[in-house]
């Protein structure tokens, strides 16, 4: 069994996923990944596994994996997540289905089956991963923003049924980041939302990172079922 | 009695597998050096005069599933829909958790 750190980021593929996963990596961590598709990049320490977050069958057999690689995983970061920006009236239903599968049921299936792990060694860091659109109610974003919602009170219910465990687990809410997620996303949108902020620039991958780090500490055994919403947005 | 699975099963390996993980969540609960109850198929799990409280339960369900997996290399979900809608609970005794682990596991066998 590895004395390192085992760490589960889902949604590696690009942007703060990758990100996460080079941050872990180069930090002494056995980092594990999950994406639909397959990474044009490798890292040593790195292992990536191709599936569907809400996939329940594929998310269990990378559990089974981990489980018997490493014995045990200590930090769970539900990062994957897709979003449609559009008016209500303009959303078909299966938009809205596609959001929830992956943005809550694959949250809830990684933090079921990560718990399973965890537990056995009452210890767990997890992190989910949320957005200002929660708190600034955006418009033409009501599915994204909806299902962010449900990853938060999931997330806080779900600290307070692991705490027993020796297991946290934490929301991170990012603002505009230059990602694949916002690339549709107008100018004008994005520049009014940092105008909205507190702090008055887009967010940074190393300010999820910090975040994420304060969270996964083993000092941070007292902080659980919290939102840190960053930029400065009430 | 042997169910259809990848290695045949019996239930008396069942029976100990969930005695195991019961002792251990036990254990767990109340540190290495208490004295633990004798363990059977009439053990009670939930309800009167269980040895375990809901949350106890919940971690031996866990650790059955893991070792399910670790040792024996079947992947169930014990909690599912089915089980929580049944009459008689399927996690009210050890031997009624050991008959529904056999059921599930010849059903998985004839489904392969």
């Amino acid at each position: 069994m590895p004395d390192q750190e085992v760490v589960l980021i889902t949604g590696t593929r690009t942007g703060i996923g990758r990100f996460l996963a080079e941050h872990f990596v180069s930090r002494g961590a056995l980092v594990e990944g999950c994406s639909r598709n397959p990474p044009d990049w490798s890292l040593e320490g790195y292992t990536h596994h191709c599936l569907d977050v809400a996939d329940e069958g594929a998310v269990r057999a990378m559990f089974v994996d981990i489980q018997k690689r490493h014995g045990r995983l200590d930090v769970l970061i539900n990062n994957a997540g897709i979003a449609s920006m559009n008016h209500i009236l303009l959303t078909p239903l299966a938009t809205l289905e596609k959001i929830m599968a992956t943005n809550l049921y694959g949250t809830f299936l990684m933090c079921r089956e990560a718990v399973k792990l965890m537990q056995r060694h009452r210890y767990g860091r997890i992190v989910n991963l949320s957005t200002v659109a929660v708190n600034m109610r955006l418009e033409g974003e009501a599915a994204y923003a909806a299902s962010k919602s449900a990853v938060v009170t999931f997330s806080q219910i779900l600290a307070k049924e692991v705490a027993p465990f020796g297991i946290t687990c934490n929301v991170v809410a990012p603002t505009p980041i230059e990602t694949d997620l916002i690339r549709h996303v107008p100018e004008e949108k994005i520049r009014r939302i940092v105008e909205s902020q507190a702090i008055k620039r887009a967010g940074t991958f190393e300010d999820v990172a910090n975040v994420v780090d304060f969270f996964v500490k083993k000092e941070s055994s007292f902080i659980t079922g919290q939102v840190i919403t960053l930029g400065g947005i009430l | 009695m042997t169910y259809s699975s990848e290695v045949p099963i019996e239930r008396a390996g069942i029976i100990e597998l969930i005695t195991t993980s019961a002792q251990d969540v036990l254990q767990m609960r109340d540190g290495a050096g208490e004295q633990l109850p004798v363990l059977g198929e009439e053990t009670r799990l939930i309800g009167q005069g269980a040895i375990l409280d809901s949350l106890g339960l919940v971690s031996l369900i866990v650790e059955v599933e893991q070792r399910l997996s670790d040792e024996l290399g079947i992947n169930l979900i014990l909690a599912d829909e089915r089980a929580m809608s049944q009459k008689r609970s399927p996690f009210r005794s050890i031997g009624a958790l050991a008959d529904y682990i056999c059921d599930l596991i010849a059903e998985q066998g004839a489904h392969a």
